[in-house]
């Protein structure tokens, strides 16, 4: 069998398509390098999805945790603390074994039964779980950048008359953006590392359909040989952190255009957030 | 109340134990990875340099869990590898070959004969091991960004006094490093101890562990009086956990405050000047 054919079988399997009986001998790299590349999938639907819709509530969160109402300010801060505070391991875990709980049946809301089945399965749930996750990470970024906003656009902004909406969207919003994008690129990559726990937490992985982990351990598991897979996943999530580095740095090169070359802050990835 | 002191419940209790040892074994022993690495890539020693560099280089693009589900077992297989070339009688027969690593008993590490405590002793130490080798390079990337913000001022002043590189490091560079190394450092103890459910995942007997098997109605060998309480177990986790990363910030930003005194930083100098 030659390896186009090893990629035509299995380069979608982690999403149930093609093969559906994962190899059991004669493990070549094509194979390793295939069906880890294809839970590769997975990362990224959780990282992509995760990170885009954090984004607005962090936002959100961030402004909440700055404002002076304490009925905004409090929830912000206890949600914020209680994410950061503890393992997201214990946090998937945790949503897991209450999602389980819910009714099998579905939930009467107004006389229409809300299905609950789907939340336990991982494309949902973990989902769930990560979004709220790095919304407090991010949320914390964003709130340190927020402070740090400097005083003088801020009277600049009242000097051309701007208030409410208009001077947030054009001078807050952007300079925060700004200040935080270092700390946040690092968010993001350490986001990406975070979604190789979903199927190692409670989370079944359905039909064997799992990501790149999931897979490199699977072939660890049946060659007793860690020197081959591990290493494989390793070297797609550098490939996938270059990237995000990449990308990050182009908006981080847009966020600060209006600076002069010198004081343009270099994005410097170091790692401080893990999970 | 009877029911939560029972035999199986003690042991969940004891994991705690277990959680908080792998920490305070961890920290230290990844804190002098940390230093070797940091100065491995100051070294002036081109080779040594670049292993330095590699190492705290090696945890930015790849996942901690990669490294926590490759070490354990690299580390056994290598140290089974090592006892099979001396233990084994030699033979010709491949070490990976038809899905299976192949040593003589006699090279397996524990011996199959030893007490089921060595076993589960030999787990701890791999975890130990692996945990060690992540937050050592952490730690290195952070102290190795703390040397060099010492000002160049101080140590270019212990080269003029005539000290020698050895000793301008010693007594110079080692301990004005711990200020700028605070922050990085206790995020790095938060980080640790969020990573330790971790355990879980290379088989030590730990919170996670006893969480999903008191909590389920059944367990492998009998039925628990109650039903599903996983949920109720991993949320007692969830306030450990939280309770510690708590305490840690209060004690954390006492210390910070402690080593700022008299320090050239602005931390250093509003102290100065609030006790003046």
């Amino acid at each position: 069998m030659s390896c186009y054919d090893i990629i035509a079988d299995y380069g979608l399997r982690s999403l149930g398509i093609g093969e559906r009986i994962l190899p059991r001998s004669d493990f070549t790299l094509c194979h390793q390098f295939t069906l880890i590349g294809s839970g590769l999938i997975w990362n990224l639907y959780f990282g992509l999805l995760a990170l885009a819709l954090g984004f607005f509530m962090a936002t959100s969160l961030a402004l909440a945790k700055a404002a002076s109402n304490p009925l905004l300010r409090k929830p912000a801060e206890w949600f914020i603390f209680v994410f950061r505070g503890s393992p997201l391991f214990i946090q998937f875990f945790l949503a897991y074994e209450a999602l389980v709980l819910l009714p099998k049946a579905g939930i009467e809301v107004f006389g229409i039964t809300i299905q609950t089945a789907w939340t336990t399965k991982a494309w949902a749930g973990a989902l769930f779980v990560l979004f709220l996750n790095t919304s407090a990470y991010a949320a914390e970024i964003f709130y340190g950048a927020l402070r740090s906003v400097p005083k003088g656009d801020l009277e600049a902004a009242d000097a051309y008359g701007f208030t409410g909406w208009k001077k947030f969207r054009k001078v807050v919003w952007p300079t925060m953006l700004r200040l935080a994008w270092p700390a946040y690129t690092n968010e993001a990559i350490f986001l990406f590392h975070a979604t190789t726990l979903v199927y190692f937490s409670g989370f079944p992985a359905f039909q064997q359909r799992g990501d790149a982990l999931y897979y490199a351990k699977f072939f660890a598991d049946k060659t007793f040989n860690p020197f081959i897979p591990y290493p494989i996943a390793a070297f797609y999530f550098v490939c996938l952190t270059l990237v995000l580095i990449t990308i990050f740095g182009v908006i981080n090169r847009r966020l600060n255009r209006h600076l002069p070359g010198a004081s343009r802050p270099k994005l410097k990835v170091r790692p401080q957030l893990i999970r | 109340m009877c029911y939560l002191t029972s035999g199986k419940h003690m042991l969940f209790y004891t994991s705690f134990l277990v959680v908080m040892a792998l920490m305070v074994i961890t920290a230290p022993v990844a804190l002098m990875f940390g230093f070797g690495g940091a100065l491995a890539a100051r070294s002036h020693v081109t080779p040594l340099r670049w292993l330095g560099k590699g190492y705290t280089g090696m945890v930015r693009g790849v996942p901690d869990i990669i490294f926590f589900l490759f070490v354990p077992v690299a580390m056994d297989q290598g140290l089974e590898y090592l006892r099979n070339l001396y233990k084994c009688p030699p033979s010709d027969a491949p070490i990976w070959a038809n899905n299976e690593f192949n040593v003589c008993a006699a090279a397996k590490l524990p011996l199959s004969t030893s007490p089921q405590v060595w076993h589960e002793a030999y787990g701890f130490a791999l975890a130990v091991i692996a945990f060690s080798i992540v937050f050592g390079a952490f730690a290195a990337n952070v102290l190795y960004g703390a040397m060099n913000a010492v000002p160049r001022a101080q140590l270019e002043t212990a080269e003029a006094y005539g000290m020698s590189p050895k000793q301008v490091r010693r007594r110079i560079l080692i301990p004005q490093m711990w200020t700028y190394a605070l922050p990085g450092l206790s995020n790095l103890w938060m980080i640790l101890i969020k990573a330790t459910p971790l355990l879980f995942l290379l088989g030590v007997e730990d919170i996670v562990y006893w969480a999903r098997e008191l909590g389920s109605t059944k367990s492998a060998i009998y039925d628990y009086p109650h039903p599903d309480w996983r949920v109720w177990y991993f949320l007692v986790l969830l306030f450990y956990y939280l309770g510690m990363t708590r305490i840690s910030e209060i004690y954390l930003g006492r210390l910070s405050a402690r080593l700022s005194r008299g320090q050239a930083t602005m931390a250093g100098e509003a102290m100065r000047k609030a006790g003046a």
